[in-house]
């Protein structure tokens, strides 16, 4: 350990303890503690708290992944387990105060279980139904820590992952390190990570960036806000060996504008690491420098895309470059870059603290390590879970979601974002690996699971993905641009009732058109979600276009013409009128097949 | 779909420069140690709450482009607007989850509310309604922004209610200034 680290430390771990002799109340914060109301909490808690004239600290936390309890109090009394209580109201404030800080008694009744040891009739934490299979790593600090305080996580174990590569491995061996723990993409590609860093460190140029996507425009998705909510330092620890593996410089914080508390909690963690040495030069007293900022795009979808996201850096219009050069080559500013998605920046220091044995035990053979699914839709316990590859869909919606929270039964689910497709429930033992999901026809993607009940209509569902996709298509490719424009026109007469024979096979032409045509995967994929919903649910398209009465598809109001200017006439029945001197992808079935399992 | 940018009020040159002033002091304390076309429009809008030509221009100056290399940039992402703010902002999310969960009916109903037909402004300007592709919070959907606060579980009543008080808020505090300034 080095020698600043080592005074970090002590530093951390002292006042963990100082913290812990009075009464701490954590209070989950943040997008998902605003909409359930935590802002009336905190400040009903900071009132009562001077009304009883108690001394009590109070943190803002992130979520702890149950966000269907929310708003989350976590209330700590010395010598005492940590009792969470969910779904707080401000009105149950002043009781919690009296019974549970002052007269040392816990309200059993509304709370939800205990942290740390045994508060009898009250489940512990981890067994609850949401908790029970996870494995913590990537979230291992959600909710736990003040993602504003960097002793907080420096006390969680935090930064010993850089202190032991900055004293005790060399840039090779950090490299190999990661290599070989097996940690693929979580952005959606599933590309090993090792390798992928290993084409930034075989660049000799002086200057090189480290990009960490954060943009998450994903519908369904919100495990990257969530982890620059709860443990902005995980990020930049990970962002900060990723640069000194690779031999890096300088790194890129890519989050969309727009939602607040990410982009300031990130940006205060940034400003306490510069603070306390380990970002800037000379990191804890060694040799290696590296510098992060922050970055932000206007809200635009295909930012995400690696190349996109490089020109939005630039500060230009977020449309996808052409490759060659990849970005390793030649990448934002004209320099070698390397692009992670956030997520798999995260598990990076605990793969250096523990060693690439430890993770690559976690998972399945080719799948290392956890996955996080994030719950939305027609589910009891919607939220985040981090689970080992190798568990069932099953396991996760049933067992930890909940399934449906009025009993009915579920049809499907809507995963891999708004470009993805969807998996019916007669597939929901399939096991989470990215192999097999991929060979099965599925997508994980970022994590977006969508659950969706007997009464949703595919039809409609599909209807509101590709409006999502058309208006958010850049624009710089005309098959994309025009082409979602023309898919949603037609869904939206098949979802009406009006769709023309021969609707079907002209959207497959389209797509197929599509993603010949398209430079980036907007395009490419974009006739995805058509795809797998007519291969698991042709027949409600079939029988809408058979004259059969719409069944749960109300009318939709939405962007019905993309941003960059393409109209939808909702009236006009159309056709592909092209030109002669113009040729046209002709889709073959197996063509089509073959999409569908990409 | 038009946008344009016009200057804030040609015939009062007063009003003008002050909105120069004010985008040149946004430029100057932008938070980013990088700064971007995009970077210095995001500040400015951040303050002035839309982009006028003036600050088009001065942003043309400060990052030494031309002013149609900034016009590019900003008329491409849909959360720069151009004219004055109105006085609310209401954001319907209509994300997959929250369209399943009944994003639908509310935001067929706010439109209604505001006899709006689609996103933009109300006439009188108190209210400027926006889609929103996701509000990042799909545990607690069906989800709606007010005035860039996020209202979890949402129901068509509680946004018209919401809706309503804020504009009966505006009417009896006749003090309350546009926001974003």
């Amino acid at each position: 350990m080095s020698q600043s680290f080592s005074s970090l430390s002590k530093q951390a771990l002292d006042n963990w303890d100082v913290l812990h002799d009075s009464p701490w109340i954590r209070v989950s914060t943040g997008l998902m503690g605003e909409a359930a109301g935590s802002d009336d909490i905190l400040a009903m808690l900071k009132t009562e708290i001077q009304r009883l004239g108690i001394e009590v600290n109070i943190s803002e936390v992130g979520t702890t992944g149950l966000c269907y309890a929310e708003p989350l109090m976590d209330v700590h009394v010395p010598n005492m387990p940590r009792v969470v209580y969910g779904n707080v109201k401000p009105n149950q404030i002043g009781d919690i105060l009296k019974q549970h800080i002052v007269g040392g008694q816990p309200i059993k009744e509304i709370a939800l279980a205990s942290i740390g040891g045994q508060v009898e009739g009250l489940p512990k934490f981890e067994e609850l139904p949401m908790m029970q299979s996870q494995v913590r790593i990537a979230l291992r600090n959600a909710g736990q820590i003040d993602p504003t305080n960097l002793g907080h996580y420096i006390a969680m174990g935090g930064f010993q992952g850089l202190d032991k590569a900055l004293s005790m491995l060399s840039r090779e061996e950090t490299l190999e390190e990661v290599k070989n723990s097996g940690l693929r993409g979580r952005g959606g590609a599933a590309f090993s990570t090792g390798t992928k860093w290993s084409f930034l460190a075989g660049n000799p140029a002086a200057t090189k960036y480290i990009l960490c996507n954060c943009e998450e425009g994903d519908p369904g998705a919100f495990n990257d806000k969530t982890i620059l909510e709860t443990d902005p330092f995980t990020l930049l620890e990970g962002c900060i060996l990723a640069g000194y593996a690779t031999g890096a410089s300088n790194g890129i914080v890519f989050i969309r504008h727009g939602h607040d508390s990410p982009i300031e909690r990130t940006r205060s963690a940034i400003a306490a690491c510069y603070e306390a040495g380990l970002l800037g030069a000379n990191i804890l007293g060694s040799e290696f420098s590296f510098d992060i900022e922050v970055s932000l795009v206007g809200e635009s979808y295909v930012a995400g895309e690696e190349t996109a996201l490089m020109e939005a850096i630039e500060g230009k219009r977020s449309m996808p470059r052409f490759r060659p050069p990849f970005p390793a080559a030649y990448g934002v500013w004209g320099r070698p870059s390397n692009i992670n998605n956030i997520k798999t920046l995260s598990y990076v220091p605990e793969i250096i603290r523990h060693g690439a044995e430890w993770f690559s035990s976690i998972g399945t053979e080719k799948s290392n390590g956890t996955a996080i699914a994030c719950l939305s839709g027609d589910i009891l316990y919607p939220g985040l879970v981090e689970v080992p590859f190798g568990v069932s869909v099953r396991q996760i919606i049933e067992d930890m979601g909940g399934g449906d929270p009025n009993g009915k039964s579920i049809k499907f689910l809507q995963t891999g974002g708004p470009l993805g497709g969807l998996l019916p429930s007669d597939q929901f033992d399939m096991k989470l690996d990215f192999d097999e999901m991929v060979s099965a026809g599925a997508m994980f993607g970022s994590g977006g699971l969508i659950v969706c009940n007997e009464n949703r209509s595919v039809v409609d569902l599909t209807r509101t993905l590709i409006a999502f996709d058309q208006m958010e298509s850049c624009g710089k490719c005309f098959p994309c641009r025009l082409g979602m424009s023309h898919m949603l026109e037609i869904l939206e007469r098949i979802s009406g009732g009006t769709g023309h024979e021969g609707d079907m096979e002209l959207m497959e032409r389209v797509g197929v058109n599509m993603r010949a045509g398209s430079l980036c995967g907007h395009g490419q994929l974009g006739y995805n979600p058509v795809a797998s919903a007519v291969r698991f649910f042709g027949s409600e398209f079939t029988d809408l276009l058979e004259g059969h009465e719409p069944k749960n598809i109300g009318s939709f109001v939405g962007p019905l013409s993309t941003r960059r200017g393409a109209q939808i006439d909702r009236n006009t029945p159309t056709s592909i009128v092209k030109p002669d001197f113009v040729s046209e992808v002709q889709p073959s079935s197996s063509e089509v097949n073959n999409k569908v399992q990409e | 779909m038009t946008i344009t940018s016009k200057s804030s009020n040609k015939s009062d040159p007063n009003q003008s420069e002050l909105i120069r002033v004010k985008a040149r002091l946004a430029l100057n304390n932008q938070k980013t140690k990088t700064i971007t076309v995009l970077s210095s429009l995001l500040a400015v809008h951040d303050d002035l709450g839309y982009l006028p030509l003036e600050a088009l221009e001065e942003i043309s100056i400060f990052t030494d482009s031309s002013v149609n290399e900034v016009w590019s940039v900003g008329s491409f992402y849909p959360n720069f607007r151009f004219t004055p703010p109105a006085t609310h902002s209401v954001e319907v999310c209509w994300g997959p989850t929250c369209h399943v969960l009944g994003a639908q009916p509310i935001l067929q109903g706010v439109l209604k509310y505001l006899e709006l037909d689609g996103e933009g402004d109300t006439p009188d300007g108190m209210v400027s309604l926006k889609y929103n592709t996701c509000l990042g919070v799909c545990p607690h959907a069906p989800a709606v922004s007010i005035d860039h606060r996020l209202v979890g579980h949402a129901s068509l009543e509680v946004i018209i209610d919401r809706i309503k008080n804020l504009l009966q808020g505006m009417k009896k505090n006749s003090n309350v200034k546009q926001r974003g300034n």
